[in-house]
């Protein structure tokens, strides 16, 4: 059957309409739900009230991260150390047990599985290309790594994705976010969204949904593409994605979730058949450079709000928006920050690696070869490496990352999402800065009175060494991009 | 969710863009395990400044937020509406919102009311001493000095609203269709249902 070329997100919209009504709305299904403790147990609690189950606790995994301290988890004796907070005590415990009493599958907090929601769902082959992927998190966008449709929902939408395994939707517009040519070396998949960000806006991708292609993409590792389209939601757009192909097959090939034997053979023809088509339209399209992203760095406290390392920090008055002025003065007066300081020159107290963004393997590694045989400097209070699942530690420890990270002055963590909210333990005193390998760079969102600069991996070790925001080009040989 | 008609009074001229949930309602509020109390957490940074537009005394209790471009960006937390809920907020007028905060909004029954800049920019400037009225119905904003805004809303949103719609219990209504669907699944992508976790490979 001839058909109109359409795109990798329009097949996978089409594929998944339950019902489309007259207005234009449409019932989605949705293949997978992940469920952690923070969004989750208002939702549980009005299926409660309202007599209604699960429909497909089959398609649905649960597992804490945000509230979990990062500090060990099991006393000597091998039983649970008790988590101080009790409050953050109580939503843990309040998934614990409404899990398995909606007969929802389970990884608690001290199993090798645990870890980042976003991390496990890779990991665990849970996520899918092809497939619909929802959770009560705005960074549900990573999943688009491996060629799925992912977004976050709030938590009447898992109240309603529960019910029901759908969600009513109106399908967005699609956006092209095209990077040919090569990043150079030592810029890294973070340097590059942080870079798109920096060109799309914060609201420039509202009310789409982002393709990123081009040979930059394609060359890129699974990790890497999940680091990217993770930061989606900081462009505006519910979701991005990124074709699957033999890479996305290859790291998904055998994990716990993932399809087996006929059905991966079935899958595997089917995922590829999801590529955009040779004249599919988008309705926006951005082009950008590979050769012209440098290492980036976020100076305000919006993640548009970005500057190649060799720059300076920007006068309100380069803006051209008043409005934009006025979120600049507002911003540097947070930041403690004068237009004009170069990047280079900016201290830094606090190094926070970790994240739904950073915290994979690639990433660890990304930061141990720049810290291997150097310690953090002396104005650097505080540094913590935070492994994004329990077996990414693992494996990392089998590298013998662990120890270039401690030998380095970090003090290295069990999984979870840590200093990237302030809802945990892990947090950034008043008016400290943070060079941070997380995605936002919001008011107060590494604790009150934080002061995040958002970078990548690498970066973080560099300025955990020197004491500054710096350049990593400068300080090592770098290899090929990661992270 | 309750009916929504026509919300009037007094509106919160706060005029900021890129207004994230986290300003909302920072993380450490996120913690409890019911959707009440959550106002007293509402805009903490903003309200810690002295002689920040929520602490004038004509707005306490005003039904209107206007914002800037961008209102609800960042977190999916639906914290974000509930808080403003039980601060008593049930609108925001903002050029532009983010995705995710607007189906909160609407599922808690807020009005995210979308207008050009200039309109919110005049909006701002009468809200300081004046109430501005919003009318669902009719979809227009208005206001003592014969403004006259008219704004666009999806329309399943809008009956949704009028009407104070159960949303799930709608799509329950559609469980024969989601039934076919799962079978039609089953038989084409078999790969999709019942995952079973085992030792990787």
């Amino acid at each position: 059957m001839a058909s109109t070329p359409r795109t990798l997100y329009e097949k996978i919209w089409d594929q998944h309409v339950v019902e489309q009504r007259d207005d234009g709305t449409c019932l989605l299904y949705i293949d997978r739900h992940l469920v952690h403790e923070v969004t989750s147990p208002q939702a549980f609690e009005a299926l409660r009230l309202t007599g209604r189950s699960v429909r497909r606790p089959d398609l649905t995994l649960a597992v804490p991260d945000h509230n979990l301290p990062t500090t060990p988890r099991l006393a000597a004796d091998g039983s649970r150390l008790p988590i101080a907070d009790a409050q953050s005590a109580a939503q843990l415990a309040a998934l614990e047990r409404n899990a398995p009493a909606f007969g929802i599958d389970y990884i608690d907090a001290v199993a090798a599985e645990q870890g980042i929601v976003h991390v496990v769902g890779p990991e665990q082959g849970f996520s899918l290309p092809g497939a619909t992927i929802v959770c009560g998190d705005s960074h549900t966008a990573a999943h688009g790594g491996v060629g799925a449709l992912a977004f976050g929902i709030g938590t009447s939408e898992v109240e309603h994705v529960l019910a029901t395994q759908t969600l009513q939707l109106r399908r967005s517009k699609s956006m092209e976010v095209r990077v040919d040519g090569d990043l150079g070396p030592g810029v890294t998949p973070k340097d590059l969204i942080l870079h798109i960000i920096g060109v799309i806006g914060t609201a420039g991708g509202t009310g789409y949904v982002i393709e990123y292609r081009g040979k930059v993409f394609e060359q890129m590792s699974v990790e890497g593409r999940l680091t990217v389209c993770n930061m989606s939601i900081e462009g505006g757009a519910r979701a991005g994605l990124i074709a699957p192909d033999d890479t996305v097959f290859a790291y998904l090939k055998g994990r716990p979730y993932a399809p087996q034997g006929e059905d991966w053979e079935r899958a595997v023809t089917w995922w590829r058949s999801l590529a955009t088509d040779e004249g599919a339209r988008f309705d926006k399209s951005v082009a950008i450079d590979a050769a012209g992203v440098e290492p980036t760095v976020s100076w305000g406290t919006s993640p548009e709000d970005v500057v190649a390392v060799g720059g300076v920090v920007p006068a309100p008055d380069s803006f051209a928006d008043p409005s934009k002025q006025e979120a600049v003065r507002k911003s540097l007066e947070y930041m403690g920050l004068e237009p004009g300081t170069p990047i280079e020159d900016i201290a830094v107290e606090n190094i926070f690696i970790g994240s739904c963004t950073n915290s994979r393997i690639e990433d660890l590694r990304a930061a141990a070869e720049v810290l291997k045989g150097r310690t953090k400097a002396a104005n650097v209070r505080w540094a913590i490496a935070v492994p994004g699942s329990g077996l990414v530690k693992r494996q990392a420890e089998a590298e013998g990352l662990d120890q270039i990270f401690t030998d380095a002055g970090f003090e290295w963590r069990e999984p979870g999402c840590s200093a990237c909210l302030a809802m945990n333990p892990d947090k950034v005193p008043p008016g400290e800065r943070c060079a941070s390998t997380s995605n936002r760079n919001f008011v107060g969102r590494q604790g009150p009175g934080a002061r995040t600069h958002l970078v990548s991996p690498a970066m973080a070790a560099a300025a955990a060494v020197t004491g500054r925001l710096a350049d990593v080009r400068k300080l090592a040989p770098c290899q090929a991009a990661s992270g | 969710m309750k009916a929504v008609s026509t919300i009037e009074g007094r509106a919160i001229p706060l005029g900021l863009k890129n207004v994230d949930t986290d300003v909302i309602i920072p993380a450490h509020w996120l913690k409890t395990i019911s959707r009440e109390g959550l106002g007293k957490g509402a805009f903490e940074t903003i309200r810690a400044a002295p002689g920040n537009p929520f602490d004038v005394e004509d707005f306490a209790n005003a039904p209107i937020l206007i914002a800037g471009d961008n209102f609800g960006c960042g977190s999916s937390r639906e914290h974000a509406a509930w808080a403003m809920l039980d601060m008593g907020l049930t609108a925001v007028i903002a050029p532009s919102f983010s995705d995710i905060f607007a189906g909160n909004a609407f599922k808690n029954g807020i009005l995210a009311v979308e207008l050009p800049q200039e309109q919110v920019d005049r909006l701002l400037e009468v809200a300081k001493d004046q109430p501005v009225t919003i009318d669902l119905e009719n979809q227009v904003v208005t206001t003592p000095f014969q403004d006259r805004f008219e704004f666009e809303i999806d329309p399943f949103r809008k009956r949704c609203l009028l009407e104070g719609l159960d949303e799930i219990g709608l799509t329950l209504g559609s469980e024969s269709a989601i039934t076919t669907h799962e079978h039609m699944r089953q038989g084409s992508m078999p790969w999709l249902d019942k995952p079973k976790r085992r030792e990787a490979a």
